[in-house]
């Protein structure tokens, strides 16, 4: 197996592709280039034929772990099944060769697909109307504290600058509310890991923008004071928004809109099986109720008689957020996942998906310590703090030696308020068996931490590469390849 | 009946039992009674897989297709079939960001190799696992330049940018006390002496953009020195498919590179996914955002890959980030790789020579035997903006209904921006014929 | 823990040593072992002034990035330049590599500053 990286393939003198011919006449470069515009030399990409590329990404394919090969509990990141009739659907011609500048006239079909889906996600979360174009989760929170901002602003009520976060939240939160120019303040959880209301009556004034808050949270607990959280906040003058990172615990059983809440992001690459290609593209849906709606982004979609089209909404709107119209291929995924699913789908996969979390959590609380012990939604938070302190192994040495079972590891030391957490998600897609599987390789590394903690520790061991240094890259980072860096 | 629903009954009720609760209801019993749904979802029952592809076939189909010459940020060329094959390989594209570098060589290896054809194409030192859009990209570099020029709150940007661009710009920077200032322009290229007017103290960083919105070629030399005597930055947004042939970013002394890489494989799929690119010089490394991947060694000493340079991102730093990208567009960026690896070196210059070539060709034929006026004499890559007489929405239309998307109506898109200026791109995927084909028509239709 | 007697502390958990009108500043035993293992110090500019709260520089370890305060205003006049090479050396000795020095401005603000007993009570309370 040829390990090195494609540049180390070049053999100066391979082609990998033909263009066609040029079939015009030619003018002198100088003619039409002046030499002063011209680039000197021409950047040294790999000089490889076709096979030495098709060997060489097929070969790091298989260093590569996905949905596809197993088991993935991934906490707060939702790694179900990947349906392939979404690929099928994302692979049609008429809607991957449209450019994002011809006649509203002739992409109908992708314009009519984006306005259905934002109906259907509109109803899913209990929202009034939306917009598709964040790229992502973290576009999304941005997009919904611009629309915070805009709201504000309208109002003349510019002071409220103050934006709460839990302390259990998503490190983004409080990252998207900064660099759109709010202040935020962590809010500490309660001992149960909600939101304490006494600590959320210290922060309602005036100056109060709003809260982010993740239902259910990252321990997977139902914020179940959500009614009162909202009522005091909106009383206080401010908005609510809500994370939906987790919202596989609720399609078809409870909203975000009727929970209070008054801007909703949804990733579709969590919840509505979209696949995530190794960090993206994804998608930040983002829903707001209808007071807020003259603020989202441009440009809206709209149906005017039988047809649809992109409108400059009102001067009172964010503006734009994204060159284009957002990830189209990722929401053509989630609206063939959600014709195919159909409301008694979603609600019986987040059944499913809270069944298999607490199914989990039974088992795997005779083991490991759970710091907080009662009916989880999708996921929970095992914490290795009694593991690490009593026999020396970690929440990062479980994780290691899952990799030699052929199981992705859960989110680990997240969420930051426990110690050594693992987060664990199962999904609705994973059947009993697999389960059990997971149950029994985090039993039987346990026993191992616990009788011979130092070879857990050279975990894993089967894997393409073995631990890999962190500091290292870190201390003395090689961030692209160099000739003279070859190692091999 | 769910395919993606492995849950058998007697599953669901030996797992109730191991759960101690007596129905799958009772998992839900912490949510307050009065706000759940009391009814299904108002949305249509699910359909067989057979029926949504046949629902959504019907949707592409009213979707329609011409002979493209539209441009402006998207564009149309030829994709080798290497590029959806393998980027398409599902231990990618089901994987999740990759945490777990153990079972993740392979995109993080595929990330390391983009990040080394960035740097390559634009001359510059680091870049990262990939940015949403192009036009975000600049959104990213700017907050770079400020967060790294002390007492610097200016940002100057040229008016030949791309209009989306100014747009993204104002939503991100409007609410942060930064002033954002538009350099005027002069014969469809940046008027240099209206820029070196507003370089002074204060002035965090320059975004210019060329190939321009226009399709123009921009001569920023001497631009860089001035700038960096502010301890400004000089950010400039190019085409990468134009570095092919013309300067890269580095040779005009751009402190960072930005732009749209969609043209490297990727179809247009009305805007997205696209994938945007950043590459900046070494003193910028740790202020980069998103991802990046670095090399190392596992604990036998082998080269390995790994996320690395955590520490900027905000799941450590949380609200003192400086951006906030989690999640990217690894895959399209995957995408890129394996284009720019399949065409290679030699294929490089061929597809930048094609795309020059034909577009000059085109040129010289509109504004010869066509006669339509350049708005510019500025020399360009593959795209170039005419006028055209008359009423351009009608031509354009006329163009269509004989098979042509001629170019984009720029003048439609930009306040203050005289009439009928068309911009056309030209892509090596147009053929000899679809361009005299274009002009004949063209021709007709204006006499 | 083993706190110089002749340094003055921050809550912040940096130490101060001061020379004639100058005064040079790190972090604490107990702040680099909470970051660990330290990959990078991001030195101020010489010749800045600075004002005490301002945040003058970032130190990272592998997965923690810690924002600098200075406790202290005035100018710049010195960084410690082999923390660029060698930031470790801050994880070796804390108390023996300063990371800047500067040029009191404000003599006042040092009255601010813990005693190493005061700053010993004030670690164990936290």
């Amino acid at each position: 197996m040829n390990e090195g990286l494609i540049f180390e393939r070049s053999r100066k003198g391979r082609v990998g592709f033909l263009f066609p011919a040029l079939d015009v006449p030619e003018k002198k470069i100088a003619e039409i280039l002046p030499d002063s515009y011209r680039r000197q030399e021409i950047p040294p990409l790999p000089e490889v034929s076709e096979v030495d590329v098709v060997r060489h990404y097929t070969l790091l394919s298989r260093k590569n772990y996905g949905v596809d090969l197993g088991f993935y509990p991934l906490g707060s990141c939702t790694m179900k099944y990947n349906p392939k009739m979404n690929e099928a659907a994302a692979a049609l011609p008429g809607f991957a060769d449209v450019h994002p500048l011809q006649p509203e006239s002739t992409v109908q079909g992708t314009l009519e697909m984006l306005y259905k889906a934002t109906e259907l996600l509109c109803e899913l979360t209990g929202m009034d109307w939306g917009t598709l174009q964040p790229f992502a989760g973290a576009h999304g929170e941005f997009t919904g504290m611009k629309l915070f901002k805009a709201y504000f602003d309208s109002r003349g009520e510019e002071k409220r600058t103050k934006l709460l976060v839990p302390d259990s939240a998503h490190g983004t939160n409080p990252a998207s509310a900064h660099i759109a120019g709010f202040d935020v303040v962590e809010l500490k959880s309660s001992e149960d890991g909600l939101v304490s209301l006494e600590e959320l009556d210290k922060y309602l004034d005036d100056s109060l923008a709003g809260i982010m808050l993740t239902n259910p949270n990252t321990l997977g607990l139902f914020e179940k004071d959500i009614m009162e959280i909202a009522a005091r906040v909106h009383k206080a003058g401010g908005l609510l928004y809500y994370d939906g990172a987790n919202m596989n615990a609720i399609m078809g059983i409870i909203r975000p809109g009727d929970m209070g809440f008054d801007v909703v992001h949804l990733n579709p690459h969590k919840t509505l099986s979209t696949p995530h290609g190794g960090g993206g593209p994804g998608s930040g849906t983002v829903f707001v109720k209808e007071r807020l709606r003259d603020f989202l982004p441009n440009p809206d979609i709209v149906k005017e008689g039988d047809n649809y089209r992109l409108r400059n909404s009102a001067k009172s709107s964010i503006g734009r957020i994204s060159g284009f119209y957002g990830n189209i291929a990722v929401i053509l995924r989630a609206y063939s996942y959600l014709l195919f699913m159909g409301s008694d789908g979603l609600k019986a996969a987040s059944e499913r998906a809270v069944l298999n979390a607490n199914y989990l959590k039974e088992k795997l609380k005779k083991t490991y310590n759970l710091p907080i012990d009662m009916v989880c939604m999708h996921e929970f938070v095992l914490s290795a703090k009694p593991e690490k302190d009593k026999h020396g192994f970690s929440a990062l040495d479980i994780a290691k030696g899952l990799l030699d079972y052929g199981i992705h590891p859960p989110t680990i030391y997240f969420p930051l308020i426990v110690p050594e957490a693992m987060m664990i998600e199962p999904t609705e897609t994973e059947n009993l068996d697999t389960l059990n599987e997971f149950i029994e390789a985090m039993e039987e590394i346990h026993e191992q931490g616990r009788t011979n903690p130092e070879i857990l520790k050279k975990a894993p061991l089967s894997t393409a590469v073995r631990r890999v240094d962190e500091f290292r890259a870190a201390k003395e980072p090689i961030l692209r390849w160099f000739p003279e860096t070859k190692t091999d | 009946m769910f395919p993606y629903l492995p849950h058998t009954e007697e599953d669901i009720s030996s797992m109730l039992d191991a759960t101690g609760v007596s129905s799958i209801d009772d998992l839900f019993k912490e949510i307050p009674p009065e706000i759940r749904l009391k009814d299904s979802l108002n949305m249509p029952e699910g359909l067989s897989e057979h029926e949504v592809l046949t629902h959504l076939k019907a949707l592409a189909d009213k979707n329609k297709r011409r002979i493209s010459f539209l441009g402006c940020g998207s564009y149309d060329h030829i994709i080798p079939s290497t590029v959806s094959s393998l980027m398409s390989r599902s231990e990618f594209l089901t994987s999740y960001t990759p945490y777990q570098a153990e079972i993740s060589q392979g995109i993080l290896q595929g990330i390391f190799e983009f990040q080394t054809l960035i740097c390559q194409l634009t001359g510059l030192d680091v870049s990262n696992a990939s940015l949403y859009d192009g036009h975000t990209a600049a959104v990213e570099a700017c907050a770079i330049a400020v967060n790294s020029t002390r007492k610097a709150d200016t940002i100057l940007y040229s008016k030949t940018i791309h209009p989306f661009t100014k747009g993204v710009l104002k939503t991100y920077f409007r609410d942060l006390g930064i002033a954002l200032k538009e350099i005027e322009e002069e014969n469809g290229v940046t008027s240099i002496n209206k820029l070196k007017e507003q370089i002074k103290p204060g002035v965090a960083a320059v975004l210019l953009q060329t190939p321009n919105f226009y399709g123009f070629l921009e001569d920023y030399e001497g631009i860089a020195e001035k700038i960096h005597e502010v301890k400004g930055k000089l950010i400039i947004s190019s085409n990468p498919m134009s570095l092919a042939v013309v300067k890269s970013q580095k040779e005009w002394g751009a402190d960072i590179a930005i732009g749209d890489a969609q043209v490297f494989g990727l179809p247009s799929y009305f805007g997205g996914p696209s994938v945007g690119y950043i590459a900046a010089a070494d003193k910028f490394m740790r202020k980069m955002p998103g991802r990046i991947a670095g090399q190392t060694i596992d604990a036998d000493g082998k080269r390995a890959f790994v996320l690395t340079l955590q520490a900027r991102e905000q799941h450590i730093k949380r609200e003192r980030a400086t951006s906030n990208i989690c999640s990217n567009q690894a895959l399209a960026a995957l995408g890129t790789t394996i284009y720019l690896a399949t065409i290679g070196k030699e294929g490089f210059r061929q597809v930048g020579n094609l795309n020059l070539r034909k577009a000059h060709y085109f040129f010289d034929k509109l504004t010869g035997e066509v006669g339509l006026t350049p708005i510019s004499r500025a020399p360009f890559f593959n795209e170039f903006s005419l006028k055209v007489p008359g009423n351009l929405p009608e031509v354009m239309k006329k163009m269509e209904e004989r098979g042509f998307f001629p170019g984009v109506n720029i003048s439609a898109m930009l306040p203050g921006m005289e009439e009928g200026v068309l911009t056309i791109a030209v892509t090596e995927k147009r053929t000899r014929e679809e361009l005299d084909g274009y002009a004949t028509e063209m021709k007709r239709i204006l006499s | 823990m083993n706190l110089p007697e002749n340094l003055k502390y921050s809550k912040d958990h940096e130490w101060v040593k001061v020379e004639n009108n100058i005064a040079y500043i790190g972090i604490t035993d107990y702040a680099q072992n909470s970051l660990g293992d330290i990959v990078y110090v991001e030195l101020p500019e010489e010749e800045d002034e600075i004002s005490k709260g301002d945040e003058v520089l970032n130190i990272e370890s592998v997965k923690a990035a810690a924002p600098i305060y200075t406790p202290l205003s005035g100018k710049i006049v010195k960084v410690n330049e082999d923390l660029d090479d060698e930031p470790e050396l801050l994880n070796k000795d804390a108390f023996g590599n300063f990371i800047f020095a500067l040029e009191i401005s404000d003599a006042g603000e040092l009255e601010e500053l813990l005693s190493a007993s005061d700053y010993d009570k004030f670690l164990e309370e936290e």
